[in-house]
């Protein structure tokens, strides 16, 4: 007697159908063969040539893959130990604030984390003379900061899952604690963290605000790039940028999604096993 | 161990814990906190032709309000927190309304449809924010096939005396919250659906049990439940929405700026740091009750979820 | 290094306290080597803090412990000659059982033949040899208890902590785990301290059973001495069933003491209690299974007649609910020894009945 919620069911289509329907249609007029991205000229893959022979575009790529992958894996570092942090010390001095300031960024309109970055590195140039000019550095520290609480977010609540037990048998059995956190803790968390990388290097890879803020002459990152090319108007290289970053995206979201539903099928095998073993 | 040295056995005892804590402390603070408090400093400082651009002396030695005073009197900036908030509100409401129904319909479902699903609402959010906006650009502009589809069934329905060439939707406000649903939705449906999710379904059922009609059903048992969940969602979409800077300069209306904007005009282009600082300080307070607000009914979904 | 006389595990005057809340008061304790020792408490009675204040996971707030002669103060939790099986058995959910058992002698000087002889010997003595390379999550919950307790063994633990070891077994699994458990530690000889909250665990695993109650220890002693000769109110209540009466002490004749009970209807006569005086309240203790029940009035010992209110068959006895003409209810159990029907019992719903019970099974408290 079960009765198909057919309102719900239309609204979830239209829903679908709003999330991708400009997506597809970018993709579409990629290959288009029209200089006027938003009318049909004929099948042409012209703009994807000139995508790859465009230098300020692989250039402005390779930039945005660097400081993601530097701020990243910084991030995760330091997001890491402020997740464990706060997860296991229940009570150390200025635990209020530590907490405060892992939550801030998260919620902190962009265009004010941006300011205060750039203010701070205009004045530390002038205080100390560093940063003598912006550009690479600035602009991952100010990655490195927003991006971290992120992975903070994410291992805090593997932490506070994660039994608190078998970190204590490691240590009843002779390890020291930092001991612990190799032998244990780390590889307990590793997927927690791994997503916590991945999400920093996306994070980091997609900013467009704080990066501008931050970045200085020569210094143009890919979002940068698209960002002033689109504020003149749709212009058909982007399209396949689009295209292309959609594609990246789409295939690697699958194959983790992949991953993840084989994982998954192998754990209900092992409960099986368990169960037999058990019997 | 009896023979290990001092200094491993304060390793062991606090130095382990005090590095893992004081790291990321220590840069939260010089990179965060820092600046946002050299922020508040400027915001009350005077503006000066040196390099930087701002003192301390001069007629108002150290703390000058005029920007603040120029905030409640100059209408430019009365106008741009205006309608930020409206276009934030708009937008925040429009997502609840399409992503409510979308997250309730996720939880029906079957469990292989779902995660196929979820992985689709969460794809978008994994490509790059600013080509999501882009796309639009794409479909709303005067020649584009989006733009003459709606403009047809618009003739169609309007007298002729109305009809139009095309509608002007690129560089308005209902583009800017247009563009706002289409990359803050997938903020709302998720945390909707955890907390949707998570209703024990022999609720509904003993409510059907007891009488109750299906509407009713959901107004008496499912909605008050969400309410967590609908909070956080909104002000998810709502706080980053306020203070938006790319979407509004590349859809909006020039002429209305909303209050990011205004923040990045005043301190690159009229190089006023204090009013800049001024303006991000007021945007800030205005925040602070939804940023509450959010931790806490995040802390309680979180809480509810750890049972 | 320790004086002959000195015991293996000496606990004295321990306490502990989280903020205002008292958690572990004035605790002392002796326990020998090669013992199994059990502390026998309700939830929160401190049990667990005292457990982990050996593992040194916690520090006293006053009191020492001594082991095997070393005071442990100070002595973190990894420098200690002390293993623990925790409850949730904490397996290192990343490595294989065998990975498991070995973690713990990577801190120990041996050869790495050394180290996998001592694994292999391990999962010979918890019977898992042929689960050596499976995962935790792969292995039911009977051989992860197995695991863990392997685990807790490889390094030669002087004493062995065990929190509930038997809590996450289902109630089949658990009685064969019991008698497993005091094999291992026969063959091994390793002093054990086991947590537990089933009296019945208690007392059939330990020697010696401590009860504890809201961070004291109330009696110690073997599970006969605890169940026979219950120390306190708290105790006898805690440790099987018992219908208690409000009593004074009139007297002593032939070695036994003579007690006014108003419930009972007067005279009864119990073991002499070393300490009672004339004229003191003291409480009287029934266990329902040393009352006997009969239609006749019995020749010798207490007696009482009443009314059965209540019974309730569970086969191999019986309990009977019966009311005395005080209105006080007494339980008794009796043993089915005769097979029949509803015809062949000892007495049915509204029957009258005389209870009877030996001056040596009448438990008399003062406390």
């Amino acid at each position: 007697m079960k009765r198909r919620p057919v309102f719900l069911l239309t609204v979830l289509c239209f829903g679908f159908a709003f999330f991708y329907v400009p997506i597809l249609s970018m993709m579409v007029y990629s290959f288009n063969e029209s200089r006027l991205a938003t009318v049909w000229g004929g099948f042409s893959t012209k703009w994807y040539v000139s995508l790859f022979s465009n230098r300020q575009v692989i250039a402005a790529l390779m930039l945005s893959l660097k400081i993601a992958l530097v701020s990243a894996t910084i991030a995760t570092i330091l997001g890491t130990m402020a997740g464990i942090a706060l997860a296991r010390f229940t009570k150390f001095r200025g635990r209020v604030l530590f907490s405060g300031l892992v939550t801030a960024p998260l919620i902190m309109p962009e265009v004010i984390t941006g300011i205060s970055s750039l203010m701070f590195f205009i004045l530390l140039a002038d205080w100390i003379g560093w940063p003598g000019s912006r550009g690479f550095t600035t602009i991952t520290l100010a990655h490195i900061t927003f991006s971290m609480v992120f992975v903070t977010t994410v291992v805090q609540a593997r932490m506070s899952q994660a039994d608190r037990a078998i970190e204590e048998a490691a240590m009843d059995l002779g390890s020291r604690p930092w001991q612990v956190l190799f032998d244990v803790t780390l590889p307990v968390i590793s997927p927690a963290i791994l997503s916590g990388w991945l999400l920093a290097f996306t994070i980091s890879l997609d900013d467009v605000v704080i990066t501008s803020f931050t970045t200085g002459p020569g210094s143009t990152t890919l979002p940068l790039l698209i960002w002033s090319k689109v504020k003149l108007g749709v212009t058909p290289d982007i399209n396949a940028l689009a295209t292309l970053t959609v594609l990246i995206v789409g295939i690697g979201v699958a194959i983790a999604g992949f991953v993840m539903n084989r994982s998954d099928a192998r754990r209900d095998a092992d409960a099986r096993l368990a169960y037999q073993a058990n019997k | 161990m009896e023979h290990s040295s001092r200094l491993s056995r304060w390793f062991d005892r606090r130095g382990w814990s005090d590095i893992i804590i004081g790291a990321p402390y220590v840069w939260l603070v010089v990179l965060f906190l820092l600046p946002f408090l050299i922020v508040v400093a400027i915001s009350v400082a005077t503006k000066t032709a040196t390099a930087p651009p701002f003192s301390f002396g001069g007629e108002h030695p150290l703390v000058n309000l005029q920007g603040y005073q120029r905030l409640l009197h100059d209408t430019l900036y009365l106008r741009a927190f205006l309608t930020s908030l409206t276009n934030a509100g708009i937008a925040m409401v429009l997502c609840l309304l399409l992503g409510y129904p979308m997250a309730l319909a996720l939880t029906r479902v079957s469990r292989s449809w779902r995660n196929i699903l979820l992985m689709l609402v969460i794809l978008p959010f994994w490509t790059s924010f600013l080509l999501r906006v882009y796309a639009w650009m794409g479909l709303m502009g005067k020649n584009s096939w989006f733009n003459a589809l709606l403009t047809d069934a618009w003739n169609w329905v309007v007298p002729v005396d109305w009809a139009v060439k095309s509608i002007p939707m690129m560089h308005t406000n209902f583009a800017v919250v247009l563009v706002m649903v289409y990359t803050y939705l997938p903020f709302m449906i998720l945390p909707l659906y955890a907390s949707l999710e998570r209703l024990d379904p022999t609720l509904d059922e003993a409510a059907l049990d007891l009488g109750s009609r299906p509407s009713r059903v959901f107004l008496d048992v499912t909605l008050p439940q969400s309410v967590p969940g609908i909070i956080a969602g909104g002000l998810l979409v709502f706080i980053p929405a306020a203070g938006e800077l790319v979407i509004p300069s590349l859809v909006g209306n020039a002429a209305s700026p909303m209050i990011g904007r205004v923040i990045s005009d005043e301190f690159s282009s009229a190089r006023d740091w204090p009013m800049a600082s001024s303006v991000a300080v007021a945007l800030l307070l205005l925040m602070v009750v939804p940023m509450m607000l959010y931790s806490h009914y995040q802390a309680k979904a979180e809480g509810e979820a750890g049972k | 290094m320790s004086a002959p006389d000195e015991p293996f595990l000496r606990i004295e005057g321990v306490s502990k306290s989280f903020g205002t809340f008292q958690a572990v008061r004035d605790v002392s304790l002796t326990v020998a080597k090669g013992e199994i020792f059990s502390l026998l408490g309700g939830s929160g009675c401190g049990k667990t803090t005292l457990l982990r204040m050996l593992a040194g996971f916690e520090e006293p707030t006053s009191g020492r412990i001594f082991l095997d002669g070393r005071d442990m103060a100070g002595v973190p939790p990894w420098s200690r000659p002390v293993h623990m099986m925790f409850q949730s058995y904490a397996l290192f959910p990343h490595m294989s059982v065998e990975k498991n058992i070995a973690y713990g002698l990577k801190h120990e000087a041996m050869t790495k033949a050394q180290r996998d002889d001592r694994v292999r010997e391990m999962l010979d003595l918890v019977q898992l040899s042929q689960f050596a390379a499976r995962k935790p999550h792969q292995i039911s919950g009977g051989q992860r208890q197995r695991v863990a307790l392997a685990r807790a063994l490889a390094r030669q633990p002087k004493l062995l902590l065990l929190d509930e070891p038997l809590a996450a077994l289902d109630k089949k699994l658990r009685e064969h785990t019991q008698f497993e458990l005091m094999s291992i530690q026969a063959r091994t000889g390793v002093t054990f301290i086991v947590v537990t909250h089933d009296q019945e665990e208690a007392m059939t695993l330990s020697d010696r059973i401590a009860v504890m109650d809201r961070g004291r220890v109330m009696q110690v002693g073997s599970a006969t001495e605890i169940y026979e000769f219950p120390n306190s109110r708290f105790v006898a209540g805690f440790i099987g069933s018992i219908t208690s009466f409000e009593a004074r002490v009139t007297g002593r004749e032939g070695g036994q003491v003579v007690l006014e009970v108003p419930a009972l209807g007067g005279r009864v006569l119990a073991r002499d209690v070393p300490g009672v005086v004339e004229g003191q309240a003291v409480t009287l203790a029934l266990r329902p299974e040393k009352l006997r029940i009969s239609k006749d009035r019995p020749e010798t010992g207490n007696a009482v007649e009443g009314m059965v209110k209540d019974l309730a068959y569970f086969g191999k006895d019986s309990l009977y609910r019966i009311v005395l003409p005080s209105g006080a209810l007494v339980s008794a159990h009796a043993v089915n020894a005769r097979r029949g029907d509803e015809a062949t019992r000892v007495a049915d719903w509204d029957d009258r009945v005389w209870l009877s019970f030996d001056p040596a099974a009448a438990i008399v408290l003062t406390e």
